[in-house]
């Protein structure tokens, strides 16, 4: 029988504190929570012996625990248990057991088990009513289960249940064959619904369309017989948009115009530009502008100088620089494995890759967080013979935090959507388990609020690693599987867990069980083997490749590790799972986390399994590589699978798209979006406050501090800079303790530049993460890119067209800027549609959004430059030019907000974004990369001088903002005169601006408003303090580019802006003081951080 | 010879690499060693003069912050590490290796009872993680390992760091001189439990202890952070204000490198804890 320990914390009970805190906070009436921690014991066991048990769970100076008895001291009025679904991992009962095991020397049976819950006495004058819907903020009921008792049920119950939540799988495992000979209907409903079980409901979607359905139909009646389900599963796994990205594979606009503009581009009078894009579209947008620019790159790159200073202007693209010659390519492995990897010194490689958990974040916050994180970490340890994991980044896109409004996923209204404030503490909350517990320092990222993200969230997850250019001499980053080598898989263990919507029933559900559909990671299962691999096997060459299991599990990690060697013939009843009988394309496909797949070599087998047993690692051989095209599957030695490695890999047809879109340069006025119209505030001193609360700007320093950025002992610019502690926006780590290099990274995002022009919110994204990292000391020299593109509605042409701009500006930008790209991933349909709470359907897309991450490296340490200015009596100064690019701004949101006279104290973004609705407008920010690279290269050169105390780059919020963050990081006072700002003009929109000569742009736009001045998001600018004694030099030094004297920091507390028009005295504008600043900057998130 | 220090690893303990650094720079042998070699007998406690018990996440603080870890070793090497304390020799251990620690009996121990647990490391006063710099203070004479320190600057991150023993224990580890570190404001005067200076509410600030012979140390912030310069907190600052002092010192020097006798600091304040350590057995 099972028991039931419950422990108590009798001392400093902070966690029922902050719990009782929680629930008041939420509104509910409530006097007292007090927590109580619950294991199940599920096996046998003696008084005596629960006794030891309940001794070592708990902690007797703090603890004091019951057993199988209903407490008696805590006075409630309900009692709240929480616990996990059947099959849902519970990191806490493993180690629980764990913790048994070794103390008895015994293993559990699998009928035994231990499962941890969290009960909560609840005091206070309550309902039933209330109590549940405590459960429903607490708990997720997709992977928990909640039991409310009252305190009579309690009483008359005596306690609350000892539930086992165990899977139980009644149906024995069996291979069906799928009938392709059916009709065209009913082929479209296999690809759209799956394959149907012999009760008539569907396995879920296979998501194969019409062209693939028709080629697995023509390559199965050459074989002569039909397929089996594991064969469909397997392909529908290997072929789907998020393994193949088949719309970025696809031709793009392919017609006979374009065929005939690129055969004979010349004759046609459409050479150049025209004929050179219609080249890039029939590579498609992964060919033809990603993969492509950095091509470009490294070729340029590769180039010496001698020969590059003979090429002619012509190679430059209109309006851009050609490709930026340097000091060499630093690329080592880009694209072709699970992260891209750059030389980082003579000895050394870092990695990168960033990912999307977009879907499953969407459903269980938490659980697709803590998956992305450890996922994507698992990529880093799949680069070559595998990285080791220095940085982990993060990046929250979600809706309007203070939105309360439901939306539901039904039309019956039953299925609500978790609101935006629920899904951003469960990311947080998930990346924090992930990382921390990992043991990665976490010191970059963001957060991002838009109404777009309300339906499905953004939640982007990266990893930097570090691997030795050799390992024994061989090139690290080089692996292949041989002929002869075991297949083997590492970690944790297969279950139902992300298996596409398929239900198994259990004791303790009365119907099936979503339970699939989400995971919770277990970091520590990984933290284990990752050790093992990449600090103990590896040097060891016990293996010839590694493999991250990601999506589709080891149908997709298996056949594509096969084709370094040509073959593979797995024994799918190997393979660990959680629980008898799964059935074997259940086993094949399942994404159940943790695990990794590698070819050993026979020879080196005994070894590595020794060592994974040492280290606590489950390894099992589950099959052989081969040679002989063919991709095996047995199953008890029945084949239930036999595809050509070619059909599978290279048979699905490519995809042909078509797009619309016009550029907002060739969009009729009339098609365009209205001008926001609104006067100039009277008060710009609150309008520059309420701006910097703004979500989107302010501070967000409670999710940075509960992130360990410091682990492994490298930070160097931290996520908080200054004593004013602002929130940065790149990161300086240094991986070895003992050299004086780093690494830098930042990234640039602007979704809302999308409602205007995808080419420029691109280019802007680029710029962002470019500049970024320059600011912070960084060169262009040593930088490299990534993109994650985060689309909607991706099978209308409109949006594909808004996608190819974007790929566009991709590839114009890096090529200019000379920073290739090495890795990148794709999410195309991040789309809500459900029903608002009156019932009307509603759906909501994501803006069109991409990220742009930005990885440099820093060859001296000391050359790093802190956004926060250092000393009273320093100059500021602004580099780069300020135009009335306003489109698209945080500041027209905040203008619209105002507009629908949202309270001043809750601070909310725009409630949805559809093109030609105001406010948003046309003038979107625009990069000339030519001038920008000058910029950016007299930049590095001054940072070289050591000429720059700190600098900071304006983004949302623009110069303003810039300025308050720098004041309220440095804790002193400003005095600006605005009006010197390069670009500026308060006379005159059409006068030329002419500060200083080498202007490589007319700036056709200048602000002539001051809020336009202030909140203006231009790009390529920086705002920088600089030692008064170096005035000259500095000058001397940006002589070329443009730039403007702005004021100096002051030793009292005044945030000072003037303008001086030649007028005597001249005008105060805006004054506030630090303390106010600091007040503003930081109370949005206040009640997040508690 | 060098003195030999195990620096122990495995099950989520993440901060081993940084700390053999530490002690090696400091001039001892650091090894680190994953746990089930200790249990398996391929490596001895014997052979080292140091235990290291570095910062991570055992078991991913899975039934209380390195409880699991406490309970592995207790029930399979307890007898080897109460013999290593009855030597001459050091133990440290660092934030989930204090909580390991504690967990093990070996810190306060006080009445020299090793392997009762005395002390609760706890959550947070704000339950989450808590990640930034702090200001410590050794008060203790006796502890070996926190000589020539007075405050010191490091980082705290830690989900359970509030140290609470029952007032009876906590009057004998006074007596005793065991209380080590206790947070401090910049300017050295008491935290008394106000956040952020004490992050995490621990009792009379404390947040490091030894035993009764000064040898066996328990600290949650993390001194292997602070090995360079330029981990600090605000060293930006720092290197701004050496940079002008040079530049007025230098400003008239003609020569072609203006930087050529620019020099900044290279050692992080942290690493004097772990050259105690080795200077003992000097």
């Amino acid at each position: 029988m099972a028991h039931r320990i419950e422990i108590f914390t009798k001392v400093n009970d902070s966690k029922s504190q902050v719990m009782a805190k929680k629930l008041q906070s939420c509104g509910f009436n409530i006097s007292s929570a007090t927590v109580v921690e619950v294991y199940v014991i599920n096996k046998d066991f003696k008084k005596s012996e629960l006794k030891e048990i309940a001794e070592m769970l708990s902690n007797p100076v703090s603890q004091k625990y019951g057993i199988d008895e209903a407490q008696k001291e805590i006075s409630f009025n309900f009692a709240l248990e929480i616990g996990f679904l059947p099959g849902v991992t519970d990191n806490i009962a493993t180690t629980a057991r764990e913790t048994i095991e070794d103390f008895f020397k015994l293993k559990f049976s699998a009928e035994e088990s231990v499962h941890s819950s969290m009960l909560i006495f609840i005091k206070g004058e309550l309902s039933e009513k209330d109590v549940e819907k405590i459960g429903d903020n607490l708990a997720n009921s997709l992977i928990q289960r909640i039991t409310i008792k009252s305190h009579e049920k309690f009483a008359a119950d005596n306690g609350m249940d000892t539930t086992v939540p165990l899977v139980h799988l009644s149906s024995k495992p069996e291979v069906d064959k799928v009938d392709l000979s059916i009709s065209e209907e009913e082929l479209l409903k296999l690809g759209k619904e799956g394959i149907p079980n012999k009760d008539g409901t569907r396995r879920g979607p296979l998501a194969l369309e019409k062209d693939s359905l028709e080629v697995i139909k023509k390559y199965f009646a050459k074989e002569d017989r039909p397929p089996t389900d594991i064969e469909l599963e397997s392909l529908a796994q290997t072929w789907s948009e998020h393994c193949k990205h088949t719309i970025f594979a696809a031709k793009i606009d392919d017609n006979e115009r374009t065929a005939r503009v690129r055969s004979d581009g010349e004759r046609s009078g459409l050479a150049g530009r025209e004929q050179e894009r219609a080249l890039q579209n029939e590579q498609g947008l992964y060919k033809g502008y990603i993969k492509k620019a950095t091509n470009d790159i490294r070729k340029a790159k590769a180039r010496t100088r001698s020969e590059r200073e003979g090429e002619s202007e012509d190679l430059a693209l209109p309006g851009r620089a050609k490709p930026e010659p340097t000091k060499g390519d630093f690329c080592m492995s880009v694209f072709s494995d699970n992260a891209g990897g750059i030389i980082f010194d003579e000895n050394w490689i870092i990695t990168d890759k960033a990912e999307t958990h977009n879907s499953p974040s969407a459903l269980d916050p938490f659980g697709g967080a803590i998956t992305g994180i450890i996922g994507v970490n698992r990529d880093c340890l799949g680069f070559g013979k595998g990285a080791k994991p220095i940085i982990n980044k993060y990046g929250f896109c979600v809706g309007n935090p203070f939105d309360k409004e439901p939306i539901y996923r039904d039309a019956k209204l039953t299925n609500a959507a978790l609101p935006p404030h629920r899904i951003l503490e469960g990311v947080i909350e998930g990346v924090n388990a992930g990382g921390n517990c990992s043991g990665i320092p976490t010191p970059q990222g963001f957060v991002y609020f838009h109404d777009g993200y309300k339906g499905k969230p953004l939640i982007f997850v990266g990893t930097i690693g570090l691997i030795p250019r050799k390992i024994n001499g061989k090139n690290s980053w080089e692996k292949k599987a041989e002929k002869g080598d075991k297949i083997v898989v590492i970690g944790g263990r297969v279950g139902m867990d992300g298996i596409h919507g398929a239900t198994f029933s259990s004791e303790a559900l009365s119907s099936g069980s979503p339970a699939t559909a989400v995971q919770i990671g277990d970091p520590i299962t990984q933290k284990k083997f990752s050790d093992a691999i990449v600090k103990e096997a590896r040097d060891r060459e016990l293996y010839h490749s590694i493999t991250d299991n990601g999506a589709g599990g080891i149908s997709c990690s298996v056949p594509e590790m096969a084709k370094e060697c040509g073959g593979c013939l797995v024994n799918l009843e190997k393979v660990p799972t959680k629980y008898p009988n799964l059935s074997p394309w259940q086993i094949w496909i399942s994404e159940s986390q943790e695990r990794m797949t590698l070819a050993v070599p026979s020879e080196k087998l005994t070894e590595f399994e020794e060592l994974m047993a040492k280290r606590d690692v489950e390894s099992t051989v589950i099959g052989e590589f081969t040679d002989d095209g063919r991709c095996v599957v047995k199953f008890n030695d029945e084949k239930i699978m036999d595809l050509a490695m070619d059909f599978l890999h290279e048979g699905l047809p490519r995809k042909s798209l078509k797009t619309t879109y016009t550029r907002i340069e060739d969009l009729p006025n009339h098609k365009r979006n209205p001008e926001p119209d609104f006067p100039e505030p009277a008060d710009l001193t609150q309008t520059l406050l309420n701006v910097l609360a703004r979500p989107n700007i302010c501070s967000y320093e409670f999710i940075s501090t509960q992130y360990d950025h410091n682990v492994q002992g490298g930070t160097i610019i931290k996520p908080l800079q200054g004593r004013g502690r602002v929130n940065g926006v790149a990161s300086v780590t240094k991986p070895f303790p003992e050299s004086t290099r780093g690494v830098i990274c930042s990234q640039g995002l602007n979704p809302i530049y999308s409602e205007i022009d995808t080419y420029h919110m691109a280019a802007c994204a680029i710029d962002t993460a470019v500049r970024n990292v320059i600011a912070i000391g960084g060169t262009l020299d040593h930088l490299a890119l990534m993109d994650n593109f985060c689309w909607c509605s991706s099978n209308e042409p409109e949006r594909l067209g808004q996608l190819k701009a974007a790929c566009e500006a991709v590839y114009d930008y890096a090529v200019a800027y000379g920073t290739p790209y090495i890795s990148g991933k794709d999410s195309m349909f991040n789309d809500f549609k459900g029903f608002d709470a009156q019932g009307k359907a509603v759906k909501i897309s994501v803006s069109p959004t991409l990220l742009i991450s930005s990885l440099g490296v820093l060859d001296d340490l000391t050359l790093a430059v802190s956004l926060d200015p250092k000393f009273p009596g320093d100059l500021i100064y602004i580099l780069g030019e300020t135009k009335d690019e306003l489109g698209g701004s945080e500041y027209f949101q905040y203008q619209k907000d105002l507009a629908k006279s949202v309270p001043e104290n809750a601070p909310k973004v725009i409630t949805k974004v559809i093109p030609g609705e105001t406010f948003i407008g046309n003038s979107v920010p625009k990069v000339d990369a030519k001038s920008a690279i000058k910029l950016y290269r007299t930049f590095r050169s001054a940072v070289e001088k050591r000429l720059i105390s700190s600098a900071l780059s304006p983004q949302f919020g623009g110069l303003g903002i810039t300025l308050a963050k720098k004041a309220i990081a440095g804790r002193m006072g400003m005095e600006i005169d605005i009006s010197k700002v390069p670009g500026f003009n308060s006379n005159s929109r059409d006068a030329p601006n002419l500060l200083n000569s080498n202007f490589s742009t007319k700036n056709k736009f200048p602000p002539t408003r001051l809020d336009h001045l202030l909140f203006s998001e231009s790009q390529s600018r920086f705002v920088v303090t600089i030692d008064p004694k170096r005035q000259a030099e500095f000058e001397k030094h940006f002589a070329n580019v443009p730039f403007a004297l702005l004021g100096k920091t002051t030793n009292n507390q005044n945030f000072v802006i003037k303008t001086n028009n030649g007028d005597n005295p001249s005008k105060i504008i805006l004054k506030t003081n630090i303390a106010t600043l600091d007040q503003y900057y930081r109370k949005t998130f206040n009640r997040f951080s508690e | 010879m060098k003195p030999k220090i195990l620096v122990i690893t495995g099950y989520g303990i993440n901060c081993e690499e940084e700390t053999a650094k530490c002690f090696n720079w400091a001039g001892g042998e650091a090894e680190i060693v994953h746990i089930n070699d200790l249990i398996s007998s391929a490596k001895k406690l014997s052979n080292y003069q140091i235990i290291a018990f570095p910062g991570g996440f055992s078991y991913g603080d899975d039934t209380g912050s390195g409880n699991a870890l406490a309970n592995k070793i207790r029930n399979n090497l307890k007898d080897d590490f109460l013999t290593f304390l009855k030597q001459d020799k050091l133990v440290i251990g660092i934030c989930n290796g204090m909580q390991i620690m504690a967990n093990l009996g070996l810190i306060p121990a006080t009445d020299m009872k090793y392997g009762e647990r005395q002390a609760a490391l706890m959550r947070n006063v704000h339950v989450s993680l808590e990640c930034h710099w702090i200001y410590i203070k050794n008060i203790s004479k006796k502890c070996i390992w926190t000589r020539n320190i007075d405050i010191i600057h490091l980082p705290v991150s830690h989900g359970e760091g509030n140290f609470y023993v029952e007032p009876s224990t906590l009057e004998k580890m006074k007596k005793n001189d065991q209380i080590v570190f206790k947070f401090v404001n910049e300017d050295g005067t008491p935290a008394n439990n106000k956040f952020p200076a004490n992050p995490n509410g621990a009792m009379e600030d404390i947040t490091g202890i030894c035993d009764e012979t000064g040898k066996v140390f328990a600290m949650m912030p993390h001194p292997e952070r602070f090995n360079s310069w330029t981990n600090e907190d605000g060293w930006e600052l720092k290197k701004e204000k050496i940079l002008r002092e040079y530049l007025a010192k230098n400003a008239k020097t003609d020569s072609k490198d203006i930087f050529a006798n620019l020099r900044f600091p290279t050692e992080g304040a942290g690493l004097q804890i772990f050259r105690n350590g080795i200077n003992y057995f000097k």
